[in-house]
């Protein structure tokens, strides 16, 4: 399949916590506000995991998210992104190897994006996506 | 006319009525959502946005769940955008008269209407997800709770026609031919503007959009009765949501706005044709600005048991009241 320019106007994204402490969802709201209006390019939070195309995780994935994880994962249609924001995602950050930890994220899910910062300023968030765009152009690209 | 001519003639009406339901729904969805934006002081997507979004929808992958009944999921889609493009060859558009139509089509388009909404109930109970189920089983209660201020705002207004002697009343080329405006004196002309609200009022709940989509309601069930869609079925409903924006523009146009610019305006045929046309286009904006639009962007949702009373309560006795004054007033006419 080839990834059309459909895909760089129109990136829905479904956002997962898991285990999160709210300071990345609050940064991730901030980012969908009126001042930076992602929906300008086509960037929309979406309520079901079977309408995404990109998947943001934030939170270090605690061991009873870890299977809900990857179900929601496994949910989403091709071609998809994977994008974690925030510093607990990416290495475990303040929780770094806590016993209650079955992450980072990418111990679980393959990661096409880190977004860093804790939590990351709503630039960066967008700066991810796009980001992760070209990454999805970038593997279609190979696969075809 | 022969037969084959006939035949012809429908199946091209047919064709060329999907691809203007299409396109111009999906235009309309994308000036809705700039509007949206514009007065949330937001720059917003540009107009072409929802055709960008069908083209992504119809490229990603269609997944269907393991407890789903894939024939029934995959035909609901199908059937919402036949039924929705079905109603579209019913309703007039601009002086370019209905490619289907007779005596009491205004009936039959009351019926059809329900057609895109139970297709959608039927996917969601098909698709086998606890939140499809209880977005499907809302959206029949939606389903019932509006029907009765709109097919009173209906009703009215064919009564009123036939009151008046003209033949025909219950066809919407007839309703389209003798807007209702000029046959009704003050009062019913009171009537006919509460009558107007409560078909601005049906719009969104028919369209499920904010503030009736308890249905879908993204923050709690997660999608709804489209939690389970994805790819191309998802596309699917997604233009059958566009035509049903046109066809509700297009009904309340036809029911309340039905004016040409070249009965006002002497033109050459073919000219007249087009300006009837945009004229056409700008009446189905200034319903999806003020019906769609505007109630959206200034009314959060409502709950279900609220819906419910909306229509049933409030919408209901307004219809009844405008009714009331619409039989008044042809009383008075002396009919």
């Amino acid at each position: 399949m080839k990834l059309t320019k459909s895909f760089n106007r129109s990136l829905w994204a479904f956002h997962f916590n898991s285990g999160s402490c709210n300071g990345c969802e609050i940064e991730i709201v901030a980012a969908i506000t009126p001042r930076y209006d992602p929906e300008r390019f086509g960037i929309k939070l979406v309520g079901s995991p079977k309408h995404a195309d990109i998947l943001l995780v934030t939170g270090p994935v605690v061991k009873k998210m870890r299977d809900r994880l990857e179900r929601v994962y496994q949910q989403m249609p091709d071609p998809k992104v994977v994008m974690c924001v925030g510093a607990c995602g990416t290495s475990g950050g303040p929780f770094y190897d806590s016993y209650n930890l079955d992450g980072p994220v990418d111990d679980v899910i393959p990661v096409d994006v880190y977004v860093q910062g804790c939590p990351p300023r709503p630039e960066a968030i967008i700066h991810g996506v796009v980001v992760a765009q070209q990454k999805l152009e970038r593997l279609e690209g190979e696969k075809a | 006319m022969t037969l084959i001519e006939t035949i012809l003639a429908a199946v091209g009406g047919t064709v060329a009525m999907a691809v203007f339901g299409i396109v111009a729904g999906l235009f309309f969805l994308g000036v809705d959502r700039k509007f949206a934006a514009l007065m949330q002081a937001r720059i917003g997507p540009p107009l072409r946005q929802p055709f960008i979004d069908a083209a992504k929808l119809m490229r990603k992958e269609n997944i269907v769940p393991e407890n789903a009944i894939p024939w029934i999921f995959n035909g609901a889609p199908i059937l919402a955008l036949a039924s929705a493009i079905t109603i579209l060859l019913y309703l007039p558009v601009g002086s370019i008269m209905p490619v289907l139509g007779g005596a009491g089509d205004l009936i039959l388009v009351m019926y059809l209407l329900t057609i895109p909404a139970l297709a959608m109930v039927v996917g969601g109970f098909a698709s086998g997800s606890p939140y499809a189920t209880v977005g499907a089983q809302r959206e029949m209660v939606i389903l019932i709770a509006y029907e009765l201020p709109l097919a009173i705002a209906i009703i009215a207004i064919a009564w009123r026609l036939s009151m008046a002697g003209i033949a025909d009343p219950f066809s919407l080329t007839t309703i389209a031919a003798n807007p209702v405006w000029g046959v009704v004196g003050p009062v019913g002309a009171v009537g006919l503007l509460i009558l107007l609200g409560i078909l601005a009022w049906v719009t969104p709940a028919e369209l499920s959009r904010i503030p009736f989509d308890a249905q879908e309601a993204e923050t709690e069930l997660a999608g709804g009765l489209l939690v389970e869609y994805s790819g191309k079925n998802f596309a699917l409903f997604y233009l059958a949501q566009a035509v049903k924006t046109i066809v509700m523009a297009a009904l309340a146009v036809a029911l309340f706005l039905p004016w040409n610019l070249s009965s006002f305006v002497a033109m050459a045929p073919a000219v007249a044709v087009a300006a009837d046309f945009v004229f056409f286009l700008a009446k189905v904006l200034l319903v999806v600005f003020f019906s769609i639009s505007l109630i959206r962007v200034s009314m959060a949702r409502f709950r279900i048991n609220q819906i419910v009373s909306i229509y049933w309560v409030w919408l209901g006795l307004a219809g009844f009241v405008g009714l009331a004054l619409v039989m008044i007033d042809a009383i008075l006419a002396g009919v």
